[in-house]
């Protein structure tokens, strides 16, 4: 054996830092999705008839609709009758304030390192948390308030606004997009909501952390963001699962509506269980995200570092309506050991003067396959259209793949659409030149990979860039000679 | 401080050094001179440890310890400092960056704390005098678009910032300008101490008028064929190399 | 040929598949953007393969000046009197249905092999006809002077035309061979022509392929070239479409040992409501192999371009460098591009890249040249043949860079 395969053996038996579970009393449904299921939810929700009657037009649509098989990655046949799709964590009565909130849900999120009290009194980072499928403590609500700012849990959005909820709801995501978004539609059951009215800009950075606790669940959370007439807000999402040797599968909603001359930037890190390294368990993470910018000069940009998920199957898009609107896509995707990932981005340039941006920088290792699949599409009436796409591969190891399948259409002969690929290595000589200053190769490694991804980190907001280099430092530890 | 004692070293089977012995007490400058080809990079390769290189035969003592038997990273941390005739270039990693991990782990290898964000800058705001650089490329990722002449005055910069006790400098001087040469050497010339040795390793005499030896070494053909003080590498200069060639093969 | 049982076989595959899949629409992912089963369905059903040709006076019009070992098909059917073969030693050429110098087994060991008929529906259609076409052999250290010219000729004047040809082509060690596959048409009924090509290169050999579509915009065409680098040797193409109403062409590479080096080159430049459609692979499979891409595409009015270029490096290819690029230029707010240059890489020490732009003529290069006192009109044709050059540049053959060079000089005006 090599030196090389030796390192990347050892590797390889790295554990999961997030694998633990907690005991906390669900309130769940039983498996199975029918009608009743949907129903079940919906009243568990105290959810109006039109959110009702939504969901169920999106189950019908659901069930005449094929998974698609397109992608690059390959699992076994998914039993949506085996799955909960229904589990909150049981509580005796709707807490005030977060020392009412439950201790060991609070050890929960002190394990993950964002304990609420101290994101609330450090960071300024207002957190809503969604354990499985609840949302559980909205921090920093009142301070929000005070500007007009909603951020709060989906189910509370529903009752407390229900005329945004109900305008905005699968207004970018309609509830037959595809089958994960249809799945999503009819039995979500809960997520985020947040509303920035005119001209309003949001001092702090909001966010959510999603985390799937219970065995056998599956995670359908919705977060829909309005961000009015010249707004802005920068929204960041987390992600963790405990290890357990079966799937559980996450499809997930991510809807973004942007008036005229709004910004809404949209970062994730997400960190599911990725399965054993041999391929058992792990998260399915089949997500649709989207944004419009649907008035002049507003913009949207996605920033996302993907490390976790036995399979990975998401697009965050950008819909340029508005005139001079700009898209921007940016990401890091690592995978390691069995990991699958298709993801990418869909740039759609409708208005005039549209500009966007993707950077997706792939770094695979293990035996992982890790594909780019990018859609940049011109519209006719799409005048002086500009695309810029980047999409490089970094493989570790002759066991893994890199594919890049960008998609590029141009009906406009104003548009100008460039796209890069590259494909390398990490050096032996860069190595090397570490090593020759003290550096081990472990660290080596971590050092020349954030260095690779540094345009995409560089997006992130600070406390989540530090994360991120970490995570991907962690993740990739010793997987290369 | 070093002693190299009949050392045997090869690349793909094909055998490069053929028998060195050398030994460098603190204080003290080497200069290792000779024709291309004739091992002078092997040598300083095998010393901080590259992989490709098998070691045949013989053995380093560096310290009291076996140098051949520690890591790459190993040599580094005790001291053993290589400038790259060829640094590589490390897309989006900062000099900055790159420095203050490489100090770190020295310092933790030597049992000290990590330098804090301030002295850490400090440090290297003291030891950019030394070399005449610019603040700029250290925020530049690390050897990436630097001019030939940048690369290797950052080669010394770093051997500044990182206190080594036994420099070797690999063809620093080639490529370089007389201005630029004049600043590489200012610069070890200032870092060198009676704790301290540097081996340098150069085609040229050029450069040892600057870094002026305590002895000069002339390899060929794997092996060290000749040694003297630094009226010798004058001679080298004047008599080329085909008087060493010729030379060696006399006595061979 | 006598039909043989491997033969047989292999058609009896080729029928299961067909009825099994039929022809693609645009849910196969490989035929995404180019429908070509309903307008095969709606225009070709009922057409007879072979309609006798009348239009002889217009023949000899079209076949280019350039010496050549030439072949010729009209409809499907062969063409002894247009014919002619003028390199006698090192190079065997005979019609697919009357071979004897080339054995049986020979064809057998290569026939189906390297375009297998499940691998696409056309080649599964073609492989089932199988009636009209050549098997060429060079010999074992043979520089053939002259290239090996098929011309294939559509003539809807008597009405719709419909025609399947099926060539083999197996280069010898340490040989040189040039070889030249030619699409024309006369009449203005639509047409329909679908051809595969396969062809075997061997050890230390030298070949070059070039494809032309010079039609009007009346045919549809699907055609495969299927070659397989059995050792370290060199394939050079080149693709050129000047018209057309729906164009495929399928360009696969396989690389069956290392040091393998393959350039591939394409230019389409179409205007009207035309509509072109390639598709390269390049399957790198040992190490040490390159391989270079380059396709050009100018789109005026409503033409369509396509583009798909796949590279693929196996788990063992390391060392491998692959560079592709596609570079296009939209004339027309209706005209349209879609491309798709596509990765997928298994090894780790490979160097491989792709790059593709899509624009609009350089303005600045426009009024550079206009501030010269040379026309607006003037200006564009020049930038235009310039950058469609590129890719003539790279072919081999004097007389036929000369022949494209002047009817693209036409074109651009």
């Amino acid at each position: 054996m090599s030196k090389d395969d030796q390192i990347l053996q050892e590797f390889t038996s790295k554990e999961y830092e997030h694998g633990w579970t907690v005991d906390l009393e669900n309130d769940s449904a039983p498996p199975g999705l029918n009608e009743d299921i949907v129903r079940f939810i919906s009243k568990k929700k105290e959810e109006p008839e039109w959110l009702l009657e939504w969901r169920l037009e999106a189950f019908r649509k659901w069930q005449d609709m094929e998974e698609p098989k397109w992608p690059n990655v390959s699992y076994p046949q998914i039993n949506y009758q085996d799955i909960i799709y229904y589990s909150a964590p049981k509580q005796s009565a709707k807490p005030n304030s977060l020392d009412e909130v439950d201790p060991e849900l609070r050890k929960t999120f002190e394990k993950l390192g964002i304990s609420l009290e101290e994101q609330k009194r450090l960071t300024g980072v207002a957190v809503d948390a969604v354990i499985d499928s609840v949302s559980v403590a909205t921090t920093f609500k009142e301070k929000l308030n005070e500007l007009g700012i909603i951020f709060s849990s989906f189910s509370e959005a529903v009752k407390e606004h229900p005329e945004l909820v109900r305008k905005y709801i699968g207004s970018v995501v309609p509830a037959n997009d595809n089958y994960f978004a249809a799945l999503n539609s009819a039995v979500f059951s809960d997520g985020s909501f947040c509303y920035i009215p005119k001209g309003v800009r949001c001092p702090m950075e909001l966010s959510t952390y999603f985390r799937i606790n219970a065995a056998n669940t599956g995670q359908f959370e919705r977060t829909l963001i309005v961000a009015d007439e010249g707004s802005y807000v920068s929204y960041l999402e987390g992600c963790t699962a405990p290890m357990r040797d079966e799937n559980q599968l996450h499809a997930a909603v991510v809807e973004i509506y942007a008036a005229k001359d709004a910004e809404v930037k949209y970062s994730t890190v997400q960190n599911w269980y990725p399965g054993d390294k041999d391929g058992k368990g792990g998260i399915y993470n089949f997500v649709t995200k989207r944004g419009i910018c649907s008035g002049d000069n507003s913009k949207i940009s996605w920033t996302q570092v993907e490390t976790g998920s036995a399979i990975t199957w998401k697009y965050p898009s950008c819909i340029l309506k508005g005139d001079n609107s700009i898209g921007e896509f940016y990401s890091v995707a690592v995978t390691n050991n069995m990991q699958q990932a298709d993801t990418g981005t869909k740039m759609i340039h409708i208005g005039k003067n549209t500009r966007s941006r993707i950077v997706s920088k792939g770094v695979s290792a293990g035996k992982s396959q890790n594909s780019y699949r990018g859609l940049v599409t011109v519209m006719k009436q799409a005048e002086n259209a500009r695309n810029f796409s980047q999409c490089d591969s970094l493989l570790m190891g002759d066991k893994c793949g890199a594919h890049t399948f960008p998609y590029i259409e141009v009906k406009n002969s104003s548009g100008l659409v460039e796209h890069e690929a590259t494909t390398s290595k990490i050096g032996e000589d860069q190595i090397f030149y570490c090593n020759q200053r003290g550096i081990d190769t472990e660290n080596a490694v971590a050092l020349i990979v954030n260095g690779y991804a540094k345009e995409v980190l560089n997006q992130l907001p600070m406390e989540f860039a530090v994360e991120a280099q970490k995570l991907l430092a962690l993740t990739l530890e010793g997987s290369v000679g | 401080m070093l002693k190299i004692e009949n050392l045997e070293a090869s690349i793909e089977g094909k055998k490069i050094l053929k028998g060195i012995n050398l030994e460098v007490k603190k204080g003290e400058v080497h200069a290792i001179m000779g024709p291309n080809g004739s091992g002078k990079s092997t040598l300083a390769s095998v010393l901080a440890g590259r992989e490709e290189y098998e070691v045949e035969n013989g053995s380093v003592e560096y310290l009291g310890d076996d140098l051949l038997e520690l890591s790459p990273e190993d040599r580094a941390r005790a001291g053993v400092f290589l400038a790259f005739q060829y640094p590589v270039e490390i897309p989006g990693v900062s000099s900055t960056n790159f420095l203050k991990t490489a100090i770190n782990e020295v310092r933790q290898y030597r049992g000290q704390e990590p330098l804090d964000a301030v002295s850490f800058l400090t440090h290297l705001k003291d030891k950019m005098k030394l070399v005449d650089i610019d603040q700029s490329l250290l925020s530049r990722p690390l050897n990436e678009g630097f001019s030939g002449g940048e690369k290797k005055r950052n080669e010394i910069f770093q051997m500044a910032v990182l206190e080594p006790r036994l420099s070797i400098l690999d063809e620093t001087d080639s490529g370089l300008d007389i201005d630029a040469l004049k600043v590489v050497s200012n610069g070890v010339n200032q870092l060198k101490s009676s704790e301290n040795a540097t081996i340098v390793v150069t085609h040229y005499q050029r450069l040892l008028e600057y870094i002026v030896p305590d002895y000069v070494h002339v390899l060929y053909n794997g092996q060290i064929v000749k040694s003297g003080d630094k009226s010798l590498a004058l001679e080298l200069e004047e008599k080329g190399y085909d008087w060493i060639k010729g030379g060696s093969e006399v006595t061979a | 040929m006598d039909i043989s049982t491997d033969m047989h076989s292999l058609k009896q595959e080729a029928d299961i598949y067909l009825e099994k899949h039929g022809l693609p629409d645009r849910k196969d992912e490989e035929y995404k953007y180019t429908p070509l089963s309903k307008l095969i369905e709606k225009e070709f059903d009922s057409v007879v393969e072979t309609v006798d040709s009348l239009a002889s006076g217009k023949i000899e019009k079209i076949i280019p000046g350039w010496k050549a070992n030439r072949l010729v098909f009209i409809n499907g059917q062969y063409r002894d009197d247009l014919s002619v073969i003028v390199d006698e030693s090192g190079l065997v050429i005979e019609r697919l249905d009357n071979s004897d110098q080339i054995s049986q087994k020979e064809i057998e060991q290569y026939l189906g092999q390297l375009a297998e008929p499940t691998s696409d529906p056309f080649v599964a259609l073609n492989t089932s006809a199988m009636t009209s076409g050549t098997v060429s052999k060079v010999e074992k250290g043979s520089v053939i002077e002259h290239p090996v010219h098929l011309m294939f000729i559509s003539d809807s004047s008597q009405g719709k035309a419909k025609s399947q040809y099926r060539n083999l082509f197996i280069v010898g060690e340490n040989a040189q061979v040039n070889f030249v596959e030619s699409f024309h048409t006369i009449g203005d009924e639509i047409s329909l022509s679908n051809s595969v090509t396969e062809i075997v290169v061997s050890k230390n050999s030298v070949t070059n392929y070039y494809k032309l579509q010079i039609e009007n915009d009346g045919e549809v065409h699907v055609g495969t070239s299927s070659i397989k680098q059995l050792d370290t040797c060199v394939f050079n193409a080149a693709t050129i479409t000047l018209g057309g109403k729906m164009i495929r062409n399928n360009l696969n590479i396989t690389m069956e040992s290392e040091r393998c080096e393959a350039n591939l080159n394409g230019l389409y430049l179409v205007t009207g409501k035309s509509h072109v459609d390639n598709h390269t692979a390049v399957d790198h499979k040992y190490p040490n192999c390159n391989s270079n891409e380059l396709y050009k595409g100018v789109l005026d009015e409503n033409a369509t371009g396509v583009f798909n270029g796949k590279i693929y490096v196996r788990p063992q290819a390391q060392q491998t460098n692959a560079f592709q690029s596609n570079k296009n230029i939209l004339l027309s707010d209706s005209a349209t591009i879609n491309t798709k240059p596509q990765l997928e890489i298994w090894a780790d020490d490979v160097k491989c890249s792709h790059g593709c732009t899509t624009g609009q003529l350089d303005d600045e290069q426009i009024f550079y040249l206009r501030s010269r006192g040379i026309s607006k009109e003037k200006a564009r044709a020049l930038v235009l043949y310039a950058f469609a050059m590129e890719v003539i540049d790279n072919i081999k053959i004097e007389g036929l860079r000369e022949y494209l060079d002047e009817r693209i000089a036409e074109r651009l005006g």
